[in-house]
């Protein structure tokens, strides 16, 4: 039982829910969370304190530090998928098409550098990816992942804004959160003319997705080899 | 549990404190398509927050709502003018913004209740500045580009004034990054175009560059490259620093309320 546990207790410290960080936060405030995470949220359940490797993974911190290291690393994932998109383009690319992926990619190391910046000594580390499910030489493929990740980014910063403690911490997210939309405008009506908005990411009232850090970083995993440590990551 | 539950745990007590009322509400949800969810959510917020909103939150909500108001008479007129929007492509896309901020309005107005600001009365020429912005299709999608890349600022600068509560925010974030998807667009309908706009492109390079200097108040400052004090363009890139053109993209920046204010005036008759 010990050992059928502890795998678990790995296999999902990968999406950066350590068992404690579930474990810390009151199992109905799971409740509402997606079905992807019925899963996880039944090992939250679990009351054994004694894992070995509870604490493992790059620690995220607490409080806005947490919150900027996990912008910090989605940062870090976008700019570093745009780094080979624009260094080995797809077939077919057009002209424009890799003026406006590189251009995408300098604002996306513009963002992993200016958190590598703020955050200063609590910064994590550079994050190994994991792009291995993605075909680079093709466009559907590229341009797929590329609107995932958009689309992500734009929800996860959406999401983030009231974990904010710090105005001026809201504000950077601001600043950000509206540079991915516009990418994210730009890939969609590249796959497909006119889906800057669709009504798959935007609603019925014309809001746009937000979702929390344990959704987000939940479908950012599989990207992710570097094993996160989310335990302290606000979220709801 | 609802999300709107778990968000806010003080929900259930506001908007009703007999069970009858929380029963009806959750079947009520579950009947309703996803998509549909927001406008149930609004009305429940309505009832729950409705007259007891701080002012400071009213205030930032009216502001928003006579931005909404303004960019949706502008699209409906745009869309209303014969022989304006002339392509099937443009069209639709059109359509869909200006579907968008009518839903705006609708869920302003739903937050605000009573609260809620009429709608004023707009000159979409600004006393003749554009006077053929319902005739000229270029004319009319700079004016739309200026409009589009205003509403992110002014979201953007009002977002620490809707810190107290975490639901007004995230809904204030949503249409934040909408109004950024259509500044995308309306940019890559204009690059398309060419002339003046040839090199427009879905971002803010450095401050005004739509090439209409009539709208220069709209990117007052959004050529920083300072944030949080540091220098964006002394990081390393791939070859060489970041640009000083990357760094003015790849940050938007906000606009007081007094400088949109001034912005929407021009185009505010009453």
């Amino acid at each position: 039982m010990m050992d059928q546990l502890k795998n678990k207790n790995q296999l999902y410290s990968t999406t950066g829910l350590s068992e404690t960080a579930l474990k810390r936060r009151s199992f109905l405030k799971y409740a509402g969370a997606s079905m992807a995470l019925t899963a996880v949220v039944a090992v939250g359940c679990n009351d054994d304190d004694d894992f070995p490797g509870m604490d493992e993974g790059v620690y995220l911190g607490k409080g806005d530090v947490a919150i900027l290291n996990y912008a910090y690393a989605l940062e870090q994932l976008e700019a570093a998928f745009y780094t080979q998109v624009a260094a080995s383009p797809y077939s077919g690319i057009s002209d424009l098409e890799k003026i406006l992926l590189t251009d995408i990619r300098d604002h996306e190391i513009a963002h992993r550098e200016f958190f590598k910046a703020a955050l200063q000594s609590s910064a994590i580390t550079s994050l190994e990816v994991d792009f291995s499910s993605i075909n680079f030489n093709s466009r559907e493929s590229v341009l797929a992942t590329a609107k995932a990740f958009e689309d992500l980014g734009v929800s996860a910063y959406n999401g983030a804004g009231q974990l904010i403690e710090k105005p001026e911490n809201l504000l950077l997210a601001g600043k950000i959160v509206s540079v991915e939309a516009r990418h994210a405008g730009l890939i969609r009506d590249l796959i497909q003319g006119g889906s800057f908005a669709g009504n798959d990411v935007v609603d019925s009232n014309g809001l746009d997705k937000s979702m929390s850090p344990t959704q987000v970083l939940t479908i950012a995993a599989p990207y992710i080899k570097t094993k996160l440590n989310a335990r302290d990551l606000p979220t709801y | 549990m609802t999300d709107i539950e778990h968000v806010d745990l003080e929900f259930k007590e506001r908007i009703n404190p007999r069970r009858a009322t929380i029963k009806a509400m959750n079947s009520f949800g579950a009947k309703v398509a996803f998509s549909a969810l927001p406008l149930a959510v609004a009305s429940l917020f309505k009832k729950a927050y409705g007259q007891t909103l701080p002012q400071q939150i009213v205030d930032v909500l009216n502001f928003a709502l006579t931005l909404e108001y303004l960019e949706a008479a502008f699209y409906t007129k745009a869309l209303n003018s014969g022989g304006l929007i002339n392509d099937s492509g443009a069209r639709a896309a059109i359509t869909v913004i200006k579907t968008h901020e009518d839903e705006h309005v609708a869920f302003l107005k739903n937050a605000l209740g009573s609260k809620a600001v009429g709608k004023p009365n707009f000159d979409f020429t600004a006393g003749g500045t554009f006077s053929d912005v319902f005739s000229n299709y270029d004319m009319f999608l700079a004016v739309a580009n200026a409009f589009e890349d205003t509403g992110v600022r002014a979201y953007k600068g009002q977002a620490g004034n809707l810190m107290a509560n975490d639901d007004i925010l995230r809904y204030a974030l949503n249409i934040h990054s909408v109004e950024a998807r259509h500044a995308s667009h309306i940019r890559q309908m204009r690059r398309s175009r060419g002339g003046a706009a040839a090199s427009l492109k879905p971002w803010i390079t450095g401050a005004n560059d739509t090439g209409v200097s009539a709208v220069d108040p709209v990117y007052a400052g959004e050529d920083n490259k300072i944030q949080a004090e540091v220098d964006v363009t002394s990081f390393n890139g791939i070859s060489g620093k970041i640009s000083l053109q990357a760094a003015t993209e790849a940050f938007d920046e906000p606009l007081t309320k007094e400088a949109v204010l001034q912005i929407a005036s021009l185009f505010i008759t009453s």
